[in-house]
């Protein structure tokens, strides 16, 4: 492969640079960046308070201005570093801002009022995580209930996928029986027939099975997948058929060597439909936004649409969930991706 | 995993029962039924009646209330003075998607093959690290559309990164998301940040399957590397790059879900795509019209079944000449 790549790129020279060197290192570093940098800045925002989060220009790392509790006064104020007429700096507290001209007080003596043009103080600001963006949302937006319909879906849709499609699979791939071909054609069709085409006939069939507004409206339409069954029946083609055999003459029922034959021989590729069902199921989203109008069923991609779509959005909670959102698939990302992106070059479905 | 086991055995006896009467052969059906049921009546069934809901019209939701009206709905959609013109049209939103979903389609399919055809290449190069390298490219694929909606949502507003970047050049930053060519431009961009490095994995195979001895046996007779690309890189990968262009063509058409967060549409209705116009018709809307979305969705599907018919074509073609090798 070094050699392959070598020529189709050829250094002038061996270590000299060739200009197609430099564009891939420009094309690499510029991908690292471009493709990282936008998740990385999501969750650098997320720790922000509300106050930073409206600050133009951002600061990298989240900062807030200090505060302080001054006698006489209510709320904290905000402390600012003051440049003085005679050159020195302090620490003042602003009461209250008229124009450019700033109201303050020393902490240590409240009654006495300087007037400071604003254009010489500067915030005294601290580092802060704002944790409470994290926290807050379990509370507020019944946040903790979206996450687990959303973690229901998910584990209760790839059982049964699983079950489901290798029970398909082994029907489809070690037995002869009439209609065998057209049962593959049927399910080979189904490719043609994505969720956008059939979604209004389908939210009719759902709603007359009562499936409206529940979970299992979400989970059923989705666990027939033609990807699943195609690679589970790949996958079993080239189990050895003797071995059914060696069982049939031990007395062994089609479900048990289904069961205790096929299914532990069939592990690999059934971890690689788990991966790829729980990515699918974890990210849909315009099939349960038609299901669920409930609030308290919305998964978390509806929620978080719903909510980043409203008028008055709260940036530094939508900022925070969509952190959290992306917990598993990152997860996935970090301890799977290999058997995913094999999976994808060997069949080339998504 | 000793209830399963349980369960699984406990299962057992009843189904050898059933084995007994329908015999070993006969089990083939019980094992394919499950699936065959939830296929039929979530994809089979909803297919079919989507054509008699296509001739039906009013609001009502179940198909036995509802007035059959023959083509009208079609008509409907095509009652058009000038098609390239929408508001010459009865149903003008319709062709304002149709048309943009046209542009989207064709600026983001050749963009989308163009880079992840450039990244394949680079990271069929030997490099150090090559599996971390494709996976940066492949990282965004598994986000979920509304996180990628509202990733780019954020860095896109008014006080987001990209705007942060220009006033640190000292130049004049935008609302990107309220100006309509912005917002058409971030819609292209945006799916193909997510998207493209699932390509790159495809093409990224397809290039490592090329023989290498044909590239020695082209060095040795002097070839330069830019025909060596054109005559025996690009042929071989034809096959892959052909499946690849169905497949962008087939989702561009169908693009939704981080449209819907990033723009909702807009501004105006200039990121409005069929699928989100099919989805608003048929459920967003006060004034519903479930017919007009099924005949919307029905012309879409046609599209769609045309291109997955070209592309089996394909597969069967790329297999073909995979097994002559």
């Amino acid at each position: 492969m070094s050699r392959l790549a070598e020529f189709i790129f050829r250094r002038r020279g061996r270590n000299g640079w060739h200009w197609t060197d430099i564009v891939t290192w420009v094309w690499l570093i510029g991908g690292l960046f471009i493709m990282f940098g936008p998740a990385v800045w999501l969750v650098g925002s997320s720790f922000k308070s509300p106050a930073a989060l409206a600050e133009f220009p951002p600061t990298i790392m989240p900062y807030v201005t200090q505060k302080a509790t001054v006698e006489g006064y209510d709320k904290p104020l905000d402390l600012y570093e003051v440049t003085l007429p005679d050159g020195s700096k302090k620490v003042l507290a602003e009461v209250r801002r008229i124009g450019i001209v700033s109201q303050m007080v020393a902490p240590e003596k409240p009654t006495e009022i300087v007037k400071v043009n604003i254009a010489e103080r500067t915030p005294v600001r601290t580092m802060s995580f704002a944790t409470s963006n994290y926290s807050e949302p379990f509370t507020h937006f019944d946040f903790v209930r979206y996450l687990w319909n959303s973690v229901f879906v998910t584990v209760t849709a790839t059982v049964i996928t699983l079950i489901v499609n290798s029970m398909a699979a082994f029907a489809l791939s070690k037995y002869e029986f009439r209609g065998r071909t057209f049962a593959m054609l049927l399910i080979l069709a189904t490719l043609m027939v994505p969720l956008s085409v059939i979604m209004v006939p389908l939210y009719s069939i759902v709603s007359a099975l009562g499936l409206f507004n529940n979970l299992w409206g979400v989970i059923l339409p989705t666990v027939a997948t033609p990807t699943g069954v195609f690679i589970l029946r790949q996958y079993m083609l080239t189990i050895p058929d003797e071995l059914i055999d060696a069982a049939r003459m031990d007395k062994a029922s089609e479900w048990q060597i289904y069961w205790r034959i096929i299914l532990p021989l069939t592990a690999p590729a059934l971890a690689v439909l788990a991966i790829f069902s729980v990515v699918w199921r974890w990210n849909d989203f315009l099939w349960p936004l038609i299901v669920l109008s409930r609030k308290e069923l919305y998964t978390l991609q509806v929620g978080l649409s719903i909510y980043s779509g409203e008028l008055n959005v709260q940036w530094h909670f939508i900022l925070a969930m969509t952190v959290v959102t992306m917990i598993p698939v990152v997860l996935v990302f970090i301890f799977l991706q290999r058997f995913i992106t094999t999976g994808i070059a060997g069949t080339g479905l998504k | 995993m000793v209830p399963v086991r349980l369960l699984m055995g406990a299962v057992d006896a009843p189904l050898r029962f059933v084995q007994r009467r329908l015999g070993i052969g006969g089990m083939a059906t019980f094992f394919l039924l499950p699936n065959m049921l939830i296929f039929g009546i979530f994809v089979l069934l909803p297919f079919f009646i989507n054509f008699a809901y296509s001739m039906t019209g009013g609001t009502a939701l179940f198909l036995p209330d509802r007035s059959f009206v023959g083509g009208d709905q079609y008509a409907r959609l095509f009652d058009c003075v000038n098609y390239t013109n929408p508001n010459s049209c009865a149903e003008d939103t319709f062709w304002t998607a149709v048309g943009n979903t046209a542009w989207f389609v064709v600026l983001q399919v050749t963009l989308m093959i163009l880079f992840s055809l450039v990244t394949a290449l680079i990271l069929n190069r030997d490099l150090m690290a090559r599996s971390f390298w494709r996976a940066v490219f492949f990282f965004p694929v598994l986000l979920s559309p509304v996180v990628v909606g509202l990733i780019w949502k954020w860095i896109l507003q008014r006080q987001g990164l990209l705007n942060f970047g220009l006033y640190s050049l000292g130049l004049e930053p935008h609302t990107w998301l309220n100006d309509r060519n912005w917002s058409f431009a971030a819609t292209v961009g945006v799916s193909i940040w997510a998207h493209m490095g699932f390509y790159t994995l495809i093409l990224l195979a397809g290039l490592q399957a090329i023989p290498k001895d044909l590239y020695e046996a082209a060095e040795m007779d002097g070839t330069r590397p830019a025909r060596a690309f054109w005559r025996i890189t690009l042929p071989l990968l034809m096959p892959n790059l052909l499946v690849v262009i169905v497949l962008v063509l087939i989702r561009a058409v169908q693009i939704f879900d981080e449209i819907y967060v990033l723009t909702g549409g807009g501004p105006g209705t200039s990121t409005l795509y069929i699928t989100q116009y099919i989805y608003e018709t048929g459920f967003a809307t006060q004034l519903r019209n479930p017919g007009l979305a099924a005949a919307a969705s029905i012309l879409m599907g046609a599209v769609l079944v045309v291109l997955t018919l070209v592309q089996l074509g394909l597969g069967r073609k790329g297999e073909k000449k995979g097994a002559r090798k």
